[in-house]
């Protein structure tokens, strides 16, 4: 066991790295409680603009908040939203796909040009006019971003299928008389799972980037809910008080480029053909 | 022959997908909870009904939905898209006015990430899996997952208050605000006008965001130009290139390169479109006035014209480059024939 964690650090360190930054975010957004030294949205006006130090290892904001405690808060916000926007997308556009290049012909056309069309939207753009309209929450910016993130995950769900479709497995299973919903789901989709379930790892990255992108135009959380994006936002016009919006933009950059490095490592392993060591 | 069959098959697509983009927009823009009268008549007037319904009517607002799409689709043959309910002003005008900015700062940022992403790539794959390899991995993994809202503010902090090289947030400085400027491309009336102190104060507000706006096309340039040079050098021909005495360097102009761009060309044209959504957030920090400051604005006031027409053109513009990005690829490509 031992042994083998140390090959897997050896020959993946940015992986070991990715996984070790996001242990410690998940405790910190399970733990939030207990590690918090301050109440996150309690104002304090008597300690506005704290500099980092003792007291406030990451200084206050303008409302006298403990920006550390906020950071650790903001954990819990950014971490599921993320995942949350890649299950959802990734499930409607797995099986949209699917049913694409399962049933061809007019289907496929008609579901693939409208995925071609959402598609040609740059997603922050779409996600932003979804989320101003359907007004500001957490829940409604999550569901702006997987409106617009599906689309990749039908692509990449069609090509397999048209593969998968045409092997002897499921010709067989033709031949038996099984009923076709039922080849799709249990015997096709299973199949193509593993190359669809790297693209999802590789997105939780850009998942949480898009979502702060919303929260840090204002379309995510209320005040005084703690999230990171929006945090961000109250440091702009206050440069000179740097620490304000430097903690909460280091953690998302922390955990997105944790999430793409073992995204990255995945893709290694699962797919041979773009192993680094050629 | 086929390949103007070819280009006039892609050329109705990509009018199919127009289309079905100026549906979206509208759906969006209709369908939605929330509400323009709230958002841009205040309290007072909202609580008075005959001015509600004035305002209904003058946008159009009674009319049912399917009309609304049809006369929305009509005047923009006409060249009509409407006009803002914030700015008061014809959303084409008001487009026409940002455009040339915001087309200014993604150019220069295409010109950062093709220039970057090549010279990493090509050094990566030069010296793969050496130092300067791993070291430009984790760098182009750094341009990918940084947000470039914090990236700029890093950047503003650094560059501008603390050392004082780059002129704030704005287009130009205070010595040309106002100024009216023949086409509004800053660096071409510059240049055409011999104003060198316009040149260097508006690439002086061009310099960081256009570098924030290339990072992450850079990190994945860079990604795609390693991954499909180490493809190539593993090709029969190179073998057989090398067997037949070629010199290292026509081996890598002959072959190598040309071979390898390939791939990075589709993926160029499919980041385009992040990079034009980039300037939404990247404007929005500097107040740089172009189409994503304007987008910005016309969301937050749920200014439903002016939203329609933004997303509409960046849309558009992105299809247009996606379009040009696969004629070019079957130019350069002799695989590919339609």
């Amino acid at each position: 066991m031992k042994h083998s964690v140390q090959k897997f650090i050896r020959k993946n360190p940015l992986a070991a790295v990715g996984i070790v930054i996001w242990a410690v975010f998940i405790l910190c957004a399970v733990l939030a409680p207990v590690i918090a030294p301050y109440d996150p949205a309690v104002q304090d006006l008597a300690s506005r603009f704290q500099a980092p130090g003792s007291a406030h290892w990451f200084g206050t904001d303008s409302f006298g908040r403990d920006i550390f405690s906020r950071v650790i808060y903001g954990a819990q916000i950014s971490i599921p939203s993320g995942i949350l926007v890649v299950i959802l997308s990734c499930a409607f556009g797995s099986l949209y796909g699917a049913v694409a290049g399962y049933f061809g012909k007019v289907v496929d056309e008609v579901l693939m040009r409208i995925a071609d069309i959402i598609l040609s939207f740059p997603a922050i753009l779409l996600a932003m006019a979804l989320a101003a309209a359907l007004g500001k929450s957490v829940l409604n910016a999550i569901l702006a971003i997987a409106v617009v993130a599906w689309p990749k995950y039908a692509r990449m769900m069609r090509g397999l299928v048209l593969t998968v479709r045409e092997s002897e497995y499921v010709t067989s299973e033709r031949v038996i008389g099984q009923n076709r919903m039922t080849i799709l789901l249990k015997t096709i989709i299973p199949n193509c799972m593993s190359s669809v379930l790297v693209l999802a790892s590789t997105d939780v990255g850009t998942a949480i980037l898009t979502f702060a992108g919303l929260s840090f135009l204002g379309m995510g959380v209320s005040p005084p809910t703690a999230e990171w994006g929006y945090m961000v936002s109250d440091g702009v016009a206050i440069l000179e008080y740097w620490w304000i919006s430097f903690f909460p933009g280091a953690s998302i950059f922390l955990v997105s480029i944790g999430a793409n490095f073992i995204g990255d490592a995945i893709r290694d392993i699962l797919d041979p053909r773009m192993k680094t060591e050629v | 022959m086929n390949m103007l069959k070819y280009i006039g098959r892609r050329l109705i697509l990509m009018l199919v997908v127009m289309f079905g983009i100026s549906i979206i927009t509208f759906c969006i823009s209709h369908l939605v909870p929330g509400d323009p009268l709230a958002a841009n008549l205040g309290q007072t007037a909202m609580s008075d009904p005959e001015i509600v319904a004035a305002y209904e009517a003058k946008w159009g607002l009674d009319q049912p939905l399917h009309v609304q799409y049809i006369n929305y689709m009509k005047n923009l043959f006409h060249g009509d898209m409407g006009t803002s309910i914030r700015t008061k002003q014809p959303v084409l005008s008001d487009l026409a006015q940002y455009i040339p900015a915001t087309f200014e700062m993604a150019t220069i940022a295409t010109i950062f990430s093709i220039l970057f992403g090549l010279l990493f790539g090509l050094l990566s794959a030069a010296r793969h899996n050496k130092l300067p390899d791993h070291i430009l991995r984790v760098f182009s993994l750094m341009g990918i997952s940084i947000p470039a809202f914090w990236l700029s503010i890093l950047l503003l902090y650094v560059f501008y208050l603390r050392l004082g090289v780059v002129p704030g947030s704005g287009r130009v400085g205070s010595d040309w605000l106002g100024a009216k400027f023949p086409t509004g491309f800053l660096i071409f009336d510059a240049i055409a006008y011999g104003e060198p102190d316009l040149l260097r104060d508006a690439l002086g507000h061009l310099i960081l965001p256009s570098f924030v706006l290339a990072a992450s096309t850079m990190g994945i340039l860079t990604r795609t130009v390693r991954s499909s040079m180490l493809e190539v050098m593993q090709q029969d021909y190179l073998r057989t290139a090398k067997a037949k005495g070629l010199s290292e360097g026509r081996i890598l102009r002959c072959h190598v390169l040309k071979n390898g761009l390939i791939p990075s060309v589709t993926m160029f044209g499919l980041s385009y479109g992040s990079l034009l959504g980039g300037t939404v957030l990247v404007e929005t920090i500097f107040s740089y006035p172009g189409v994503g400051l304007y987008a910005y604005k016309a969301a937050t006031t749920l200014d439903f014209p002016a939203i329609m027409g933004t997303t509409l053109f960046i849309a558009a513009v992105n299809v247009l480059m996606n379009f040009l990005v696969d004629i070019i690829y079957a130019v350069i490509d002799p695989r590919i024939r339609y």
